[in-house]
This record gives C-alpha cells, sequence and structure tokens, in this order.
C-alpha cells in the first residue's frame, strides 16, 4: 500500500514514482502545517495589512463602538503624520534608543562572553545568574528600577548624594537627559544577556588549534582578539544587530513602563499606543505605525543586499 | 616589562573585574526586589540605604496583603496568579498542539510551498507587536472578545509560534533521517512516523519549548494593557502590578511583593529548562 501503483518495478524508474512520493509528501506537508499557517495569517498577516487599510480612513474610537469599521478614504493621516513635529521627535529619539542599545548591550554581552570564555569553579552557576534579567517578567524588573532609582527612598539616590557628591537626589527617569539616559542603561542590562548568550555559543564552538599556535609564538590577548577571535565572530555579531535593533525599534513596554514616554524618551512604539489610547485616533495611529514599518522594511532589504553582495564575494 | 606579560596580567585582573560587575549588576536587583518585599514600608522610608536587613524586622505582612482579594482590603493577586496561570497554560497547550506537527513538516518533508511557509515564520518573527496592536484591538472588539482571555490567548499563540517553530526544527534537524528510513520500510506512513518515532525522540526539547512559550505568555504585557485594563476581574499578574503601581497609593513594598509572585515562577521555569532553553535558541549562531 505504500509502493505506487504508477509503474511495475523494473520498468522506467525513479522519476514517476518520485513525483506521486513528492506529491503525497505536499499534500501531508500541508496537513501538518495548515493550523499554525492558518492562525499565523489570521492573527499576524491579515491584522498588518488592515493596518494599512486603516491608516488611510478617518476613524476614531466612536465609530468602531458604532460598529463602523470603514471610514471615508484619506490621506490625511500621513501628511498629518509626516508634518508633525512630535513624530520626527519621536523617531530620532527611536533611532539613538535602538541604535546605543544595541551597541552597548552587544558590546557588554561580548566583554560577558570573553571573561567567561575560560572555565572556573562555578562559572555554570553564574552565567545562568546572568541570564535573569532577560528572562524575567518586564513589568517587574522595571519596577524594581523605578524603587531602585526613586529621589526620595531609592537606594541608589541615597548613596550618590552620600558618597558620590551629589547636590541633590537625581529624577532618574522624570527628568531630560537622565530619563533617556537611564532608559538605555535599562536596555542595555536588560538584553546583554541575549548577545552573551549568542556569542558564548560562538566562542564555544570556535577551534582552539589556531589561537594555541599563535600563543606559542608569542601573540598578545589583545592581539589575539584583533585577530583572531574577533574576525571569526563578526557573523554572529552582525546577525545580533540586525535583531536586536528591529526588537528595539519597535520597543514598547521597557520605556513605557518606566517613563511613560515622558522626559524625552518617547520612543515611537509609545507614541503609537498614546494616539491610540490617549487620543483615540485610530487612523493617526496606524499611519505612524505604517510608517515605521516601511522604514524598517527599507532597512532589511538594505541589509538583505549587503549581506547578498557579501556571500557572492566570498 | 614585556607587551606581552603586562597584557596578561591586566587582563588576568579585567576578567575577574568583569565577572564580579556583572554578576552583581545581573543578581542585585532580584535580591533587592527580594528584600525588600519582606520589610514594612515604614523601614523602607527610615533606612533607604540598607542592603541587609535584620531578621527580626522581617514581615510577611506584604504577601498576605498583596495576595488577599480586594473584598478583604487587599490587592487580589491570588486570582492575578490564576488568571495568568490559565492564560499561560492554556496557550502552551494550543501552541504546542499547532507547532509540533508545523516544525516537523517544516524540518524533515520536502513539499512546493516549504520555503514560503519558513519565511513567513521568520517575516512574522521580525513584525512589531505595536503595529498588531491597532487592528487586534479594533478586530477583537468588533468580534466581542477583545476583553476576553479568549482573545488574549489567541494572540499569544500567534505570538509565540515562530519562536517555537525555530526551536523544534532545530531539534528535528539534528534526529538522523535513517531511523525513519527504517521504519518507513516497515511499512508505516507518515503520521504513524512522526508520532511514534520521532515525537518520543524530541520530548526533551517538546518540554523545553513549551517551558519557554509558558515563559512568554506569563511574561507579556501589552496586549495585556490594550485588551484588558477595563476589567480587573481578568487582570494578569503583570497587568495588576503595573495597574497598582501607578494607581492609587499601594506601599511599595507591597507591590514589591506582588513583583516577587510575579518572578518566582519564571525563574523556577528557568532553573528547570536553562540548558535545553539556551541550546534551542543559539543553536545555529555557532555556524557563522
Amino acid at each position: 500500500m505504500v509502493a505506487t501503483t504508477a509503474a511495475p518495478p523494473g520498468t522506467r524508474p525513479t522519476r514517476p514514482r518520485r513525483s506521486v512520493a513528492t506529491r503525497r509528501d505536499t499534500r501531508d506537508a500541508w496537513i501538518l502545517v495548515s493550523p499554525a499557517t492558518v492562525i499565523i495569517i489570521a492573527v499576524i498577516l491579515v491584522p498588518v495589512l488592515w493596518n494599512a487599510i486603516l491608516a488611510f480612513q478617518d476613524l476614531g474610537f466612536r465609530d468602531l463602538a458604532d460598529g463602523r469599521l470603514f471610514g471615508t478614504f484619506t490621506l490625511e493621516n500621513f501628511t498629518d503624520t509626516l508634518t508633525s513635529a512630535g513624530f520626527w521627535r519621536s523617531l530620532w529619539t527611536t533611532v539613538v534608543y535602538s541604535v546605543s542599545t544595541t551597541a552597548g548591550s552587544i558590546a557588554v554581552g561580548l566583554i560577558a562572553a570573553l571573561a567567561f570564555r575560560n572555565s572556573f569553579r562555578g562559572r555554570g552557576a553564574l552565567r545562568s545568574f546572568m541570564l535573569l534579567p532577560y528572562v524575567a517578567p518586564v513589568v517587574a524588573v522595571t519596577f524594581v528600577w523605578e524603587v531602585m532609582l526613586n529621589p526620595q527612598y531609592g537606594i541608589i539616590n541615597h548613596y550618590g548624594t552620600r558618597f558620590l557628591g551629589w547636590d541633590q537626589p537625581i529624577d532618574f527617569l522624570g527628568r531630560a537627559p537622565f530619563a533617556f539616559l537611564t532608559v538605555v542603561g535599562f536596555e542595555i542590562w536588560r538584553y546583554f544577556p541575549f548577545a552573551f548568550m549568542f556569542l558564548t555559543a560562538r566562542l564555544s564552538a570556535l577551534p582552539r588549534e589556531i589561537e594555541e599556535a599563535a600563543l606559542v609564538d608569542g601573540v598578545t590577548p589583545s592581539q589575539n582578539f584583533r585577530h583572531i577571535v574577533l574576525p571569526q565572530l563578526m557573523p554572529t555579531i552582525a546577525l545580533l544587530s540586525v535583531l536586536r535593533l528591529i526588537m528595539t525599534f519597535n520597543k514598547f513596554d521597557d520605556v513605557f513602563l518606566l517613563t511613560g514616554g515622558t522626559a524625552g524618551t518617547e520612543v515611537s512604539a509609545v507614541r503609537v499606543y498614546n494616539q491610540l489610547i490617549g487620543s483615540f485616533d485610530v487612523g493617526g495611529a496606524a499611519a505612524t505605525a505604517l510608517v515605521l514599518a516601511v522604514i524598517m522594511a527599507v532597512f532589511l532589504v538594505f541589509y538583505m543586499r549587503i549581506v547578498a553582495r557579501r556571500e557572492e564575494l566570498t | 616589562m614585556s607587551r606581552l606579560s603586562v597584557e596578561r596580567r591586566t587582563f588576568g585582573v579585567l576578567r575577574w573585574v568583569t565577572i564580579v560587575v556583572l554578576t552583581l549588576a545581573s543578581v542585585f536587583p532580584f535580591y533587592y526586589m527580594a528584600m525588600m518585599s519582606f520589610v514594612p514600608i515604614e523601614q523602607l522610608l527610615l533606612h533607604p540605604g540598607r542592603v541587609f536587613v535584620p531578621v527580626e524586622e522581617l514581615t510577611t505582612q506584604t504577601y498576605s496583603s498583596v495576595l488577599a482579594p480586594t473584598s478583604e482590603g487587599g490587592q487580589g493577586f491570588a486570582r492575578f496568579m490564576r488568571n495568568s496561570a490559565f492564560v499561560s497554560f492554556v496557550t502552551t497547550l494550543l501552541t504546542l498542539v499547532v507547532v509540533v506537527p508545523a516544525a516537523y513538516a517544516v524540518s524533515r518533508m520536502t513539499f512546493r510551498g516549504r520555503n514560503q511557509v519558513n519565511s513567513t515564520y521568520f517575516a512574522v518573527y521580525l513584525f512589531p507587536a505595536i503595529i498588531l496592536a491597532i487592528p487586534l484591538f479594533v478586530g477583537l472588539s468588533a468580534l466581542g472578545i477583545r476583553q476576553s482571555h479568549v482573545g488574549l490567548v489567541l494572540v499569544y499563540v500567534a505570538l509565540t509560534i515562530p519562536v517555537s517553530i525555530h526551536m523544534l526544527r532545530n531539534y528535528f534537524n539534528t534526529i538522523p533521517v535513517t531511523i525513519e528510513e527504517a521504519a518507513r520500510v516497515d511499512g508505516a506512513n507518515r503520521f504513524q512516523i512522526m508520532w511514534l518515532i520521532t515525537l518520543p525522540l524530541a520530548r526533551p526539547t517538546i518540554m523545553s519549548t513549551a517551558l519557554y512559550i509558558f515563559m512568554i505568555a506569563w511574561n507579556e504585557f501589552l496586549f495585556a494593557l490594550l485588551f484588558l485594563t477595563a476589567e480587573p476581574p481578568l487582570w494578569t499578574v503583570s497587568l495588576g502590578l503595573s495597574q497598582l503601581a501607578s494607581g492609587i497609593e499601594v506601599p511599595k513594598t507591597i507591590l514589591m511583593a506582588g513583583s516577587v509572585l510575579l518572578t518566582v515562577p519564571i525563574i523556577i521555569l528557568y532553573s528547570i529548562a536553562e540548558r535545553a532553553l539556551t541550546e534551542g535558541l543559539t543553536s545555529g549562531a555557532d555556524k557563522g
């Protein structure tokens, strides 16, 4: 029953038989794949497309409450978005935020991975402690940071005013340059473990022979890192950069929970949320989100091009 | 001294400084959270700089007050924990049911459209949640299931599919095809092979993927905020904590107890699955 009846064995060998098997495989595979795919299409792809439609409509919460899902077609949301100073300010904040947190978390993760490279007693335990900021619930960790940084009873301000010579407690989350710096610091703290994890995996897969030979030749640790280890880590670092950039470009909860987007920390995702929930401007929020998605897509295409070209070269 | 020995010595010292600093930075906030959750609020205000608290000042009052239902003057966290557990558990179960067969197919079978399916899963991973927020908010409102756990579970399942497929597919790729071919020669069909041979082999990975899905669902905040803010009885722990922290004055130490309750399940799950989890996530990173 497994064998095909299309051709008696021996005559006209593989071709027809394989195509029957492939077709059956295709049918079976689609049975297995379809539930997940249907959910993805229904809950993610259709909403993304629908977001594009919403962006061209003049819709408020009132209309939605009345059961109207479609308003009149308009370009107003885009002209409003692209001409508002707030949009450009938040876009700039987002770019600085995502670039600096991506660079920072990868740099710290790299330093950590190098420090943990050679084994010592208790390495495994410390390593798993270091992943805590990444796996812990964002609401809990932002809340602890808030308490630690509080101007009245926060432990950081307590020691800062006492030993670091601060004139007065610093309002880390409520005042302009501090709030942004804190938010960036938080994000580096929370995501350096992610880079650490990937770079550790790559490091442990590096062949040791070259380095050992170099060591015999008297190569110093910094030369070894610069010329032997780093080049081999570059593909992983490049991948991490792209993943982290995309993730932080759209970051919402960390910033929202720490500052609510005040004091110069309104990143784009928080702005979209404020438009939606604060101003009940569905169309405007959708337009802002769409513009962001397009920027991201352009960046991705650009990156893919570079990767493709580099692969052609090697 | 030669450059070599200078460098060796400096990096030797720097290495330990780095290890100590980073470990402290990672662990201290959690220690602080746990400690503060056992302290009465007056003590925090009196001694803001304390890192160790004398045992006789510790109290579990914070916990009983955060867990007690609102009708008894508490913050109702017991209920939030039940909500979170329910939502995360159902999400995990449903995600596994759709994801295991799909991951098997993309890893094991050659079929028309496989590349498209694969890249769809990857693309979804890159879609920002905030873009989904608006249409999902509108759409689920229209269907009348926005302010319910049904809507939330639906979204969580979709959000966890890509990562889970990634983890499972990588594992399936490492199981030798020859095992399956032997079964095929014996006359088993695809579904029998998958169910009787490959899945039992993958059980540990399926378990750790399940724990990871559970963690994502338990930690999630944005969609809970968007969908359920107006329905306090349905709040998850994350949402409950954030709402209480920004709303009416509840002593911070009591909310710290809430943070501990939110974090402890994650730390338990993570300690069970840590190894498999990091391997599952980073596999592929070492291919360079």
